[in-house]
């Protein structure tokens, strides 16, 4: 039973281990505000269940030390016990309790990253819609009229609005460092708001199975100085070539590409499939038509 | 269908040689069975058998062997994902392997090895003398059985399917997924899904109806409790799937546009009819075990259950909740705060009275006087491990801190935490606890308990470190990544860890030979001293169970019976009446394989001539006059004193 005793104690060093340890786990090094506000929500979470573990270890051990059958006497027989309801009545009412502030927290916490980002001063945040097909990602600027595949380059200090939809397979647009995952779908739009702080290279890909290249699907997340950032869509603009209907149909043919940059976007040919927010709205439009920016509350992807 | 097609799996070296094993095995049993004439002893002793104890151990011994092509699948993937850029499997092999070890580890592994031990222990522990349709209930295994077997041979035959487990839209349509492994998915889960529901509509009225007198439902043993509240979820749970399953179907053959990505094709309703199956289902792998944990804690600190009560109120809960939290399998799909915030919450509720079912347990042991068997090892080894899998899963509930640990290693680690403590032990402690009842011989204990150290230690070894891997950003289903993201030792240490776990294994099964050659034989009926209603009759049971079908005045009637030298088995015998053997279910269940094998392959000829056959079988099921038969008192008196060891 030993061993037993001593899981405790290995979790509790792997704990510490995770939380403190020399070289910081991706989830918990996070590099703006979003994947901040989850990294300490899952700290907190953490805290909280080791409180749990610790109090169910306990009563183990000592159950297992004090009640072994080789402590006791030959002739023992254990009582009859129906049960306590001052026992039950506690352990079920603190649980509760538990879960009542983690579900606080959750609702807080998950508004807080479904929103853009606040302590940004009035700065409109940069659109960039993110779009995966097998097995690549194609991100476009319509404010800067430019296009990359398989890379993504932001400006720090401004907040970001990705618009998240797919070609084929439902995939997963994940940037640990900066924000949660999100889905991106065929018939749908979906949006993800981060910020960026320290200006770095950070990586970017799709956590949901989607096929034999699923494992490759990775991209570069490059946060840099809007000075910087201005140089690039300008580099861009000037030097690369206009992403044609033909040409992005066959890019959507082709499995596997390394980076690339047009100096114009699908968007115009090939727009996002419809927002969600919009087909409510729309719905909503045929029963009353009242004036629509108020169905912006009933935005389903906020 | 041409031969090209069929046999196009097998340009894969690994493969082939499986599937020559396969065969060299099939001609092997085949010879066996014909050198030592065991073809009629088979037929007729199992093959047609309705008796529920002969179909659990042949639910159970599929099980096993499942438990070996899953865990082959899973030591396959931890040794390609051990070190950085492994080139032992390509990403296709991968990904089938994963999709089958999960459809292999849920759906033919954990669930008949519960349906099986329900079907051992279930009418005994209410003094029944079968379920209430026997036949049926050879049906529901038969049709388990021919899923079970349509989907081992799609990897010989045709292809694995490979689109995950829950195989979600537009990935597993026709137009990412053309080949017809995932027809192989879509028929395998049906008709062994067909197979379950009727086991959840007979296990209801089994307990409903045929308790033995005055065993009123709040004195009914903890497992038989939490089979009826398993069956009823399985009632309603799996109708969900069978739908799903037929849009799945329609969409790959018959080009409708259910879960298509144009034409008004919704991808996430699949993943919202998977899941409003896919999450009872969890419970109903886990809540039997929760039922054996009951059992074994109970017996083997000779003390009565605490708090029963609250412990059925706890699992009523349960599975209520259980039909509540589906939507928390896809936070990320980008619902409103509110939504993923209602099933963040209903998620959490579930960890109550969870958590009530663990301190009962423990307070179980309080003044007890536990002695440590095999069986009670695997129960004590549950509750440590099994609530790292629990808090986790409150943390996995927070829809926010979902968006960081969904698709991850984190997740993965999570669910094996939950599933392997919970239901895995579970199984094991039950097979540890009533092989003898079923076999009339003790496993032996040094070898049971060798073999649960190991599966104990490799488990955390193996999972410990996903944890850590899925919050350092590893995402899950990955066949591989490169050295620089540091995955690599974790990884390692994590395959050692399945290495272990498989040598555990290996000890169960080495234990069959020695106990049977080894172990003395149980001549009382009640080896461990335990409490319900199973250990009165003889070990093994004769085929009528009881006798004389016990009354019953409270709970543990048998345990209190014991202590005051009652005999609650005594009476003067009657006839009984028992069903008929029959070896329809096992044509019926064939026929209804080759309808399926060739509906995945689209040969409508060969379909219409299995579906006309099937309705052949039913139209002669309900003309068939079957009286069952009796048997004698003088049979009876002969076979209780051979079991008593006078003769």
């Amino acid at each position: 039973m030993k061993k037993k005793v001593l899981i405790m104690p290995t979790v509790m060093a792997f704990l510490a281990l995770m939380l403190s340890g020399c070289q910081p786990l991706m989830i918990f090094d996070p590099k703006g505000p979003n994947a901040k506000t989850l990294s300490d929500t899952i700290i907190l979470s953490i805290i909280v269940m080791a409180v749990i573990l610790l109090v169910v270890y306990v009563l183990l051990v000592n159950m297992l030390t004090k009640y072994r059958a080789s402590k006791q006497t030959a002739d023992y027989e254990p009582p009859h016990e129906e049960g306590s309801k001052v026992l039950e009545i506690t352990w079920t009412v603190i649980p509760i309790l538990i879960v009542t502030v983690l579900a606080i927290v959750t609702v807080f916490t998950t508004s807080k990253v479904e929103n853009q980002p606040k302590g940004y001063g009035d700065k409109k945040p940069l659109v960039v819609y993110a779009s995966s097909s097998n097995w690549k990602w194609h991100f476009s600027y319509p404010e800067q009229g430019i296009e990359t595949v398989n890379y993504v380059n932001i400006p720090t200090d401004r907040p970001i609005e990705f618009r998240l939809y797919s070609f084929g397979p439902i995939t997963s647009f994940w940037i640990p460092q900066l924000a949660g995952q999100k889905y991106a779908m065929s018939d749908m739009v979906t949006k993800i708001h981060l910020a960026a702080d320290e200006e770095g290279s950070y990586m970017g890909r799709n956590s949901n199975f989607n096929g034999e290249g699923f494992a490759k699907m990775e991209f570069e997340t490059q946060a840099m100085s809007q000075d910087d950032f201005d140089e690039w869509v300008n580099d861009v603009k000037t030097n690369e070539p206009k992403l044609t209907e033909a040409k992005f149909n066959k890019l959507l043919k082709t499995s596997f590409v390394g980076r690339e940059s047009f100096s114009s976007t699908h968007l115009s040919f090939s727009p996002a499939p419809m927002d969600m927010s919009k087909h409510n709205d729309s719905k909503k439009e045929k029963d009353d038509s009242k004036e629509s920016h108020e169905m912006e509350g009933m935005d389903m992807s906020h | 269908m041409s031969m090209e097609e069929l046999f196009a799996p097998m340009k894969e070296p690994m493969i082939l040689g499986a599937g020559i094993s396969i065969v060299v095995g099939a001609i092997a049993v085949f010879a066996g069975l014909t050198y030592f004439k065991k073809w009629g002893w088979l037929y007729k002793n199992w093959l047609t058998t309705v008796d529920h104890k002969k179909i659990g151990v042949m639910y159970i011994f599929v099980a096993l062997v499942m438990l070996f092509r899953g865990g082959i699948d899973a030591l396959l993937m931890r040794a390609q994902t051990a070190v950085p850029e492994n080139g032992l499997l390509n990403a296709e092999h991968y990904n089938e392997i994963f999709t089958t070890h999960g459809l292999i580890m849920i759906i033919f592994m954990a669930m008949p090895f519960i349906i099986g031990l329900m079907n051992v222990v279930v009418p005994l522990q209410i003094g029944a003398r079968d379920v209430a349709f026997p036949r049926l209930n050879a049906l529901s295994f038969w049709l388990f059985a021919a899923g079970a077997g349509l989907l081992n041979i799609s990897f010989v035959i045709g292809g694995s399917p490979n689109a995950g487990w829950s195989s979600y839209f537009p990935l597993a349509g026709i137009e990412f997924n053309p080949g017809v492994g995932n027809n192989y998915y879509a028929w395998a889960l049906q008709i062994s899904g067909l197979g379950t529901l009727m086991t959840g509509i007979n296990f209801i009225t089994t307990i409903m109806k045929m308790r033995a007198p005055g065993m009123k439902l709040m004195k009914m043993p903890m497992f038989t409790w939490s089979a009826l509240i398993t069956n009823i979820i399985i009632t309603f749970a799996f109708p969900v799937l069978t739908v799903a399953l037929a849009l799945m179907t329609l969409d790959r053959q018959f080009g409708t546009k259910f879960f298509a990505m144009q034409d008004g094709g919704m991808d996430m309703l699949w993943a919202n009819l998977f899941w409003v199956w896919g999450h009872p289902e969890v419970y109903i792998v886990i809540l039997p075990a929760f039922g054996i944990f009951s059992e074994v804690i109970s017996t083997f600190s000779r003390k009565n259950l605490f708090g029963y009560t609250s412990m059925v109120f706890s699992m009523v809960l349960i599975s209520l909740l259980s039909f509540m939290v589906w939507v928390h399998h896809f936070y990320t799909m980008g619902h409103g705060v509110m939504v993923n915030g209602i099933f963040s919450t209903t998620t959490m509720l579930i960890a109550v009275p969870t958590g009530v079912k663990i301190f009962n347990w423990l307070l179980t042991m309080r003044h007890g006087k536990i002695s440590f068997t095999t069986p009670m090892l695997y129960a004590l080894a549950f509750i440590p491990i099994f609530t790292i899998g629990g808090v986790t899963g409150v943390m996995l509930a927070m829809a926010s801190a979902d968006y960081q640990y969904h698709n991850t290693m984190f997740l993965v680690a999570h669910f094996h935490y939950v599933l392997i403590p919970g239901t895995v032990f579970g199984v094991l402690a039950g097979y540890h606890f009533w092989w003898p009842k079923i076999f009339g011989f003790r496993l032996n204990e040094k070898l049971g308990k060798a073999a649960f150290w190991c599966i104990a230690v490799g488990f955390n070894v193996a999972f410990f470190p996903l944890f850590i891997l899925g919050l350092d950003g590893y995402a899950r289903r990955m066949y591989t990544y490169s050295a620089d993201t540091g995955f690599g030792p974790l990884n390692m240490l994590s395959f050692a860890g399945a290495l272990v776990m498989a040598v555990g294994f290996m000890l169960i099964c080495y234990n069959i030979y020695y106990s049977f050659r080894h172990s003395p034989r149980d001549l009382n009926g009640d080896p461990w001293d335990a409490r319900s209603l199973e250990w009165a009759t003889h070990s093994p049971v004769p085929e009528y169970n009881f006798a004389i079908v016990p009354k019953i005045n409270r709970l543990d009637e048998f345990w209190y019976a014991k202590k005051e030298g009652r005999d609650i088995t005594a009476g003067k015998y009657e006839r009984i009446h028992m069903p008929n053997n029959s070896g329809a279910p096992m044509w019926m269940a064939g026929v209804l394989f080759l309808f399926s094998f060739f509906f995945v392959f689209s040969v409508w000829s060969l379909v219409i001539v299995f579906a006309v056959a099937t309705l052949g079988f039913m139209a002669y099921r309900s003309f068939e006059k079957d009286e069952g038969h009796h048997i004698e008192v003088a049979e009876i008196e002969a076979t209780e004193r051979r079991l008593r060891g006078e003769q």
